[in-house]
């Protein structure tokens, strides 16, 4: 693939009140490209495998920064950098399902910069269509990874359609397990949606990850206080520790008492193209105290369903394990 | 590839611009070329590098290394794998590392950059992480390592003194073909002793 030192000509926005962004997105439609971070975007414009007419850079917005509390528990501006979600201590201190999640998130200075509603808003990483192949996803007429010879370890288990690609990011899947909203701003106002209803998979649309519609900004992420400080399990297997995605990702919020586990939300990421909740095992495990046997025989049900590829079998027992996991660390 | 025009947006394009019957790929360009509205970025900017403002001509969409290195002649900062993946081109912005391979230069206006040409003293005395570098041969082929001085350098600004596993993650976003790992690791532990 050919890759180039400069991105092709385009315009750049750089507004520095929201008002001004959302009107410039809606007056743009889709000849402009949302920019936060960037760690996304980039590698796109480089390849030529997407292009753009005009960035809109949101960078310049304070008011889409930091993380502030509100009544019913916190509430994230999109433009917050993974760093600062990782290291605040109102996440961390009634979060920290977040912050861990934050924390694992590529590298360093990927996280110095990534912001939080980039990386919820981020493309699939499927390589065909990374390359700029004419799959499904790109509008195209065919899915190059669920061949008889596609790679597709990193591929979905469940939820394809047409494309087979799993959602990336880390932070999805913990902040569906907080019951977490997004606050969604447009042309005709502001619209809040659950974090489970945000994340859309290739059967609802096929072209984005997200239910954002064309011209619409992110610009914040709230977190209601009802599993602030309860128990958590974060896990995100990967072939590296640094930069890579996950193969599987498991985000666990559960509140104890004593032994038993009352209430939980079991969220399971990078095995669908949207965060999986495992509502089964949800069921399972409420109102129970759990020991060894009976979380693994409850978590060997945690892939059923699963519609494997042919490289990506693996990711079932990865899930069972992660499940099995998250109960025993009660 | 251009993904504006895919093979789906291609025929709802056909369909909607039929009355008019303009080509299909020509109507994408002339509807883009004709609408663009006015009001983008100028290019004649300052950015402070290393201390000293500095008037630059940018492309709204030029990366900091572009800058630095083509513009500015700072060609302390590498350009290797220009996405992010390598941290060859590792700077330091307001303090805080990053792959200027992946910051617009037109983000950084009223920020402080330091490159690793920034780093020493008015009076040439090396850094602490460079000497320390130095002493402990950190470095193999060479190539990595002025990414690998200013991640250690930003790391000692945030956490003078590290433990060797933080001193791991600080580091982490950072290749080395060589595998010098821990050589580096010797050089951040010995550049905290003396900077204490």
């Amino acid at each position: 693939m050919s890759s180039h030192d400069v991105m092709p000509d385009m315009d750049l926005y750089q507004p520095v009140q929201v008002e001004d962004a959302i009107s410039l997105a809606a007056r743009l439609g889709d000849r402009a490209w949302l920019l936060g971070g960037g760690q996304d975007t980039y590698g796109w414009l480089k390849d030529r495998a997407k292009t753009t007419e005009a960035l809109i850079d949101l960078n310049g917005i304070e008011s889409l920064r930091g993380v502030r509390e509100t009544e019913d528990g916190i509430e994230i501006g999109a433009l917050t950098t993974l760093t600062e979600i990782a290291t605040n201590p109102l996440i961390n201190e009634n979060y920290s399902l977040l912050s861990q999640a934050a924390g694992r998130v590529a590298s360093l200075q990927i996280r110095n910069i990534g912001t939080l509603g980039g990386n919820v808003s981020q493309d699939v990483r499927c390589w065909y269509y990374r390359r700029g192949l004419d799959c499904y996803r790109a509008g195209g007429n065919l899915c190059y990874a669920d061949t008889p010879e596609g790679m597709n370890r990193e591929h979905a288990l469940f939820g394809a359609s047409r494309c087979v690609a799993v959602n990336p990011s880390d932070t999805a899947p913990a902040l569906v397990a907080l019951e977490a909203s997004m606050v969604i701003n447009g042309d005709e106002g502001e619209r809040i949606l659950a974090a489970e209803d945000y994340f859309v998979g290739p059967a609802i649309d096929i072209e984005s990850t997200t239910a954002l519609r064309e011209g619409e900004i992110l610009t914040a992420v709230r977190i209601p206080s009802t599993w602030a400080n309860a128990t958590f399990y974060f896990e995100k297997v990967a072939d590296r520790n640094v930069w890579d995605f996950a193969l599987v990702s498991m985000a666990v919020a559960m509140k104890v008492s004593g032994n038993t586990i009352e209430d939980s939300r079991f969220v399971c990421g990078a095995v669908e193209c949207k965060p999986r909740r495992l509502l089964e095992i949800e069921a399972a495990v409420n109102g129970r105290s759990h020991d060894g046997a009976s979380a693994e025989s409850i978590a060997a049900t945690a892939s059923a369903g699963a519609r494997s590829l042919a490289h990506n079998q693996y990711k079932m027992p990865l899930m069972n394990n992660l499940v099995k996991r998250a109960i025993e660390s009660v | 590839m251009n993904p504006k025009i895919t093979r789906r947006r291609f025929i709802k394009g056909v369909i909607y611009s039929a009355a008019a019957a303009v080509p299909g790929a020509g109507y994408y360009v002339a509807t883009a070329a004709s609408s663009r509205p006015a009001g983008a970025v100028e290019r004649l900017i300052s950015i402070n590098v290393n201390g000293r403002t500095r008037r630059v001509d940018v492309l709204p969409q030029e990366t900091l290394t572009h800058t630095l290195r083509y513009r500015l002649n700072l060609t302390g900062t590498k350009l290797a794998c220009n996405r992010g993946e390598c941290g060859a081109c590792t700077v330091m912005i307001n303090d805080v590392a990053n792959y200027s391979c992946s910051v617009l230069t037109q983000q950084v206006k009223g920020k402080q950059i330091t490159t690793v040409e920034g780093l020493r003293a008015a009076d040439g005395t090396l850094h602490p992480v460079q000497q320390a570098f130095i002493e402990e041969l950190s470095p193999q082929c060479g190539f990595c390592t002025p990414g690998q001085v200013v991640s250690a350098a930003a790391l000692l600004i945030a956490n003078p003194n590290p433990t060797r596993e933080e001193a791991r993650q600080g580091l982490s976003g950072n290749l080395c073909r060589c595998g010098a790992y821990d050589h580096y690791l010797n050089g951040v532990m010995r550049a905290a002793e003396l900077i204490a």
